[in-house]
């Protein structure tokens, strides 16, 4: 008998763990060209704003040992264009519930654009990404104080039906009053981590590789500090979580689920290898095979116990 | 479009030295995903997390040149190699150049030369006679002379100390030789590129050059803006229209 893939992200039920991470498979259409895409549990599209954002200027992009920073910018065409033209192109090649991965400046632009994706059909979770700038408050991070957070996350879930993740960031001193902040805020569950603020400097010019000095660093060099977080988070709070984090490999895709986390998203990885989401998908099998893996539910949190 | 074979496995025919920090390799294996010139390969680097994209200078059924200069540790660690390596690489990336009859002029700078000899190949084979005018630092960096001369009659070089051809920049030469009017390709040095669509009365298709993340599209690390949005240097790109460049946020 095969291991039983399937997991549960509270309601939604995924016929396995592995979800493609926003920003690293566009609106996800365009990897139809490489794999079916059906055989992925679900998909996070592209950040999206309420507006269109052409984002940072290049150089976006420096590389890293076992990683990247990207300083993209939340480059989209805003949530109508996503709605009128992105997600019907989705749906032509992947049917399945998708994330509609949210990003805003402020409240009332988080909020206008979590009602827009509420309404569509193919959205199965609502990913808010808190790790922007918060303009109404200095530019300070949303996801960087507890109470703001839950603020934010009280006034989502007030505007929407569907299930809210929060997606934090990893750049606070305390990662546990954050998520205990989208548990008092209602959240349905959590995605963590986003990247981790990095810097490159060019040796011949001493100026900085991207335009906007810091970027986003992911790839498997944060798996550590991605691991340690959902641990953490998981003792905290009793909602489901999704773990990112460095994950390229079926490996990773176990030891983060032992960790506690119920899916994971694949970020980076996409990018050094269009067919990363597909391959962890042919060796998962095959490793809980070796690990007497019955069923990847079962191991959720297993670190824990 | 189906994409399924884009990884490739190729093996090193030969590698050698062109000039002081410019190679030519010669890679043999499956280029059936390569359907244009100017189209690049992303070529994965042991030990080093992104790919490196190099543009195809020319291929056929079996083979394909690649000509890539030193930058750095992994163009480095390339170099190195030797016939019978093995290399892995996403194939047949970008738009790359489109043939046109009234499009005869070819405009390269340096490293930039590479796509443009796979490009006169393509335009010869059409019945098209390109003209090329090349630029160099100086007459030890020139390269590929021989080989566009066995193609076209009409090959101009200048290098910017005058230590052969004309003395100064493709932009002299176009204008010694009374070219700016003619619709033209290019590849080179932004600032050429630039000077290049400046001079010119009429229009070009221009490669672009940008620091990549994935380089098939998916990660939004190489977009600019254009009077036509945004658009990718890796999917839409590298190779747009002088007449969409925004110049002044490139």
């Amino acid at each position: 008998m095969g291991c039983d893939l399937r997991v549960n992200l509270g309601k939604i039920k995924l016929d396995n763990p592995v979800i493609p991470a926003s920003g690293t498979f566009g609106f996800g259409y365009e990897f139809a060209d490489f794999y079916d895409l059906d055989i992925l549990g679900s998909i996070a599209i592209k950040g999206t704003t309420l507006n269109a954002r052409f984002g940072n200027p290049t150089p976006r992009i420096a590389e890293c040992d076992r990683g990247m920073i990207n300083a993209v910018g939340l480059q989209n065409p805003g949530v109508e264009k996503v709605l009128e033209e992105e997600l019907p192109k989705l749906k032509q090649v992947f049917h399945k519930p998708i994330i509609a991965n949210i990003a805003g400046s402020s409240f009332a632009d988080y909020i206008a654009c979590a009602v827009a994706f509420d309404k569509a059909e193919m959205v199965g979770i609502l990913e808010i990404n808190i790790s922007c700038p918060n303009v109404s408050k200095g530019g300070l991070s949303f996801g960087s104080d507890p109470q703001t957070v839950k603020e934010l996350t009280q006034k989502i879930k007030q505007a929407v039906k569907k299930p809210v993740f929060m997606k934090l960031s990893p750049n606070v001193t305390d990662i546990v009053a954050i998520a205990k902040a989208c548990e008092e805020g209602g959240a349905d569950g959590i995605s963590l981590i986003n990247t981790l603020l990095g810097a490159r400097f060019d040796l011949r010019t001493g100026k900085p590789i991207v335009h906007n000095i810091m970027g986003g660093f992911s790839g498997p060099a944060i798996k550590p500090v991605a691991l340690r977080m959902v641990y953490q988070v998981y003792e905290a709070v009793s909602l489901p979580i999704i773990g990112i984090g460095g994950i390229s490999e079926a490996e990773d895709v176990i030891e983060m689920m032992y960790a506690g986390a119920s899916a994971v998203e694949i970020g980076a990885a996409n990018c050094t290898d269009p067919f990363a989401c597909k391959k962890i998908l042919d060796d998962l099998p095959e490793l809980c095979r070796r690990l007497g893996i019955g069923s990847l539910k079962s191991i959720i949190g297993k670190a824990h116990q | 479009m189906d994409r399924t074979n884009i990884k490739q496995k190729y093996e090193v025919v030969s590698n050698r030295k062109l000039s002081s920090d410019l190679y030519e390799m010669t890679l043999s294996g499956d280029t059936s995903m390569i359907a244009k010139p100017g189209q690049f390969i992303n070529i994965t680097i042991p030990n080093h997390f992104l790919k490196r994209p190099i543009s195809i200078a020319d291929w056929d059924d079996e083979k394909m040149v690649i000509i890539y200069r030193i930058a750095g540790k992994g163009t480095k660690w390339l170099s190195l190699l030797t016939s019978g390596d093995k290399l892995e690489c996403l194939s047949g990336l970008g738009n790359g150049f489109t043939v046109e009859n009234n499009r005869r002029l070819i405009i390269g700078g340096g490293a930039g030369v590479p796509p443009l000899y796979g490009l006169a190949k393509r335009m010869v084979t059409a019945g098209i006679k390109p003209i090329v005018i090349l630029g160099f630092r100086n007459a030890d960096e020139i390269f590929y002379l021989a080989e566009f001369k066995a193609l076209s009659d009409e090959v101009y070089v200048a290098t910017d100390d005058g230590s052969f051809g004309q003395k100064g920049t493709v932009c002299d030469l176009l204008t010694v030789r009374g070219l700016t009017d003619i619709p033209y390709y290019a590849c080179g040095p932004l600032a050429m590129l630039k000077s290049v669509c400046h001079i010119s009365q009429t229009n070009g298709q221009l490669s672009l050059e940008e620091r990549m993340g994935c380089g098939f599209g998916a990660c939004m690390g190489c977009s600019i803006k254009t009077k036509n949005g945004p658009k990718r240097i890796c999917k839409e790109g590298p190779v747009l229209s002088s007449e969409e460049l925004l110049w002044d946020v490139i």
